[in-house]
């Protein structure tokens, strides 16, 4: 294969992580911009969702294609559930304190690799791809599969947006965000919004790596990776910013892609981390945010 | 900071009550003991930046790897011998603290957080690139007789249990002693100062920034000074010591402990090491298909200290019974 269809091959691999990463980083995003606390968990939520997903599958057996709507809709229900007790449960008492939140989450982190480790094992385990269409083109053939995922995720992210900008959810949203003691101060129950947000948050992970499982296998210690590119995305794109949001992760997904095809991934993710650590030392806000007020 | 004696007279206690222990302990204790030592010696560096200056880091693991790689590597490929393996060690800790502290100081809060986070990350991936001469995942063993010195007109053996035990709590009682000079120095208190208000302070004339990195370059030093302890101690150096969980874990001793207290290490550290080990067993016992592994005691942990004792071991029994404590 020569250099064009191979970098082409590796751009479409690229979209397929940013088109993920996109989704998951999203819900770091919304979580950090809204309620002020950096969930360090969220990985895990995205960990739980492949596991979920799998066992869905793995329960209802037959069709690929049913199991995959299934856990399409169990997933994230089952994610969110969990991402209601610990809301409740821990960051609530802890009065969303922004050091105590990320103490609180990195034991949640490690619950929840632990619960994974309990009930589903060490194992990586693949599932079935809903369809297995491929993309005959001229140099190589394409699984039609992952192409599904890059439309899956702009569908979801479209629908992100029209929710936060043109529902009164999203609006409610908007004005905790912006100013919390006005929000409450105009009869806004911003306690409720929080959980909301922190339950959507983790839903989008988990819709995410429903996504992802039929590729990439689901495993107890996998949700790593994603938290740190969804860091690495939300930094890049600027806090609580949906546009920036979606454009990093495009840069993020495509460079790793290449660079991960024609040099090392270690050193791919060497040299985002380093990056994004350079912007958040001089560029705090991001590279797309505004000053924050 | 009353009672000088009495703090002075207890921490010199706890000194000779763990030099004695070498002596009474059975083995197994002795040497979960020395590693536990090593350990607090890292909790104590991270102390210093986290518990007395309000510098939240989840980054320290590349300070402790590089005391380990600092001394391993160059006791390994440049031959040099234990002492001054050691040196090189904590030297790696402080050139690396300096860099990562002038970068990472630009930022506050949570963003120091993540920054620290992010530099310790591509220092955990180097560790894996660079496989050729750190050998990534696997790691090194040093050696046993490249481990034996003499010094002083002594002659040292690592490999020995007991030798191995004293050097930990020689390297531990030092950094104590160390750790109570700087918290009762007028430098300790500034240091305070920065954590309770740092506007404050700078607004008296202090140069906050200047400290603070002298802040992390000691914290460094410690923390590198016990990794390179570790490498020559237990003869194992690889990329695991790293990794985010090395960051995670001296956090969680000193909550424990008790942040901004001398002992709150020791204590966060022996106490966890034994729990860890314990409750493990214990649990894979009771339930023996459940897989139960650090993961799991570890992450009860964290969320039962920061929910329900947030100041800590001592940091509570400084706040209802003895004031006095440092």
């Amino acid at each position: 294969m020569s250099f064009g269809p191979h970098l082409l091959l590796a751009m479409l691999e690229g979209l397929v992580s940013a088109a993920v990463l996109a989704l998951t980083a999203l819900g770091l995003s919304l979580v950090f911009g809204v309620m002020r606390v950096v969930n360090v968990a969220h990985g895990e939520f995205f960990m739980i969702g492949a596991v979920v997903a799998w066992a869905v599958a793995n329960a209802l057996g037959g069709d690929p294609l049913i199991g995959f709507i299934a856990a399409l809709v169990v997933a994230p229900l089952a994610v969110g559930a969990i991402a209601l007790l610990a809301e409740r449960l821990v960051l609530r008492r802890l009065d969303y304190n922004p050091e105590a939140t990320i103490v609180a989450t990195i034991g949640l982190l490690y619950l929840l690799q632990q619960a994974a480790l309990t009930f589903y094992g060490p194992e990586a385990r693949a599932v079935a791809a809903p369809f297995s269409y491929r993309l005959q083109l001229p140099w190589f053939g394409y699984s039609g599969y992952k192409l599904f995922v890059i439309g899956a995720s702009a569908t979801l992210l479209v629908a992100t947006w029209l929710v936060l900008t043109r529902t009164r959810i999203g609006l409610v949203m908007r004005a905790t965000q912006y100013d919390r003691e006005t929000a409450q101060a105009f009869a806004i129950p911003v306690d409720r919004v929080y959980a909301g947000v922190f339950v959507l948050g983790a839903m989008l992970a988990a819709m995410a790596a429903v996504l992802i499982v039929p590729i990439q296998q689901a495993h107890y210690l996998m949700g790593l990776d994603p938290l740190l590119l969804s860091f690495i995305v939300v930094i890049i794109g600027g806090l609580g910013s949906l546009r920036g949001t979606v454009v990093a992760a495009l840069i993020i997904g495509l460079s790793d892609g290449v660079i991960s095809m024609f040099f090392s991934p270690t050193l791919a993710k060497m040299i985002a981390t380093a990056a994004v650590a350079m912007v958040l030392v001089f560029r705090p806000q991001g590279l797309f945010g505004s000053t924050p007020r | 900071m009353k009672r000088p004696l009495l703090v002075i007279l207890l921490h010199l206690a706890v000194i000779a009550l763990l030099l004695a222990a070498n002596y009474v302990l059975p083995a197994y204790h002795r040497d979960v003991l020395s590693r536990a030592l090593v350990l607090a010696v890292f909790a104590m560096g991270y102390n210093l930046l986290m518990g007395y200056t309000g510098l939240l880091s989840l980054g320290h693991a590349m300070y402790f790897a590089a005391g380990l790689y600092g001394a391993g590597m160059t006791m390994l490929h440049l031959g040099w011998s234990t002492p001054a393996a050691f040196g090189a060690g904590v030297a790696t800790g402080v050139v690396l603290a300096l860099v990562t502290g002038v970068l990472a100081l630009r930022t506050t809060g949570v963003a120091f957080m993540i920054v620290t986070m992010m530099f310790a990350q591509v220092f955990y991936l180097a560790t894996l690139y660079f496989s050729e001469w750190t050998r990534g995942d696997e790691g090194i063993v040093l050696p046993q007789p490249a481990r034996i010195f003499d010094m002083g007109g002594f002659h040292f053996d690592p490999t020995n249990a007991l030798t191995r035990y004293a050097i930990a709590a020689g390297l531990f009682s030092l950094v104590l002693l160390l750790t109570l000079a700087l918290a009762r120095s007028g430098f300790g208190r500034v240091m305070v100062a920065i954590r309770e208000n740092e506007e404050r302070t700078r607004m008296l004339g202090y140069n906050v920034f200047a400290r603070k990195l002298i802040v992390v370059m000691i914290s460094g030093a410690v923390s590198a000074a016990a990794g390179a302890a570790y490498a020559l101690l237990f003869g194992y150096v690889g990329s695991t010591f790293a990794s985010v969980q090395y960051s995670i874990l001296p956090l969680l001793w000193v909550l424990i402990g008790g942040a901004a207290t001398t002992l709150g290490p020791l204590i966060g550290t022996v106490a966890m090491t034994y729990l860890v080990d314990y409750s493990s067993s214990a649990l894979a016992r009771a339930l023996p298909d459940w897989n139960i592994s650090y993961l799991g005691v570890v992450g009860i942990a964290l969320i039962v200290v920061v929910l329900f004792f947030p100041k800590g071991i001592l940091g509570t029994i400084r706040e209802r019974w003895a004031k006095w404590l440092p």
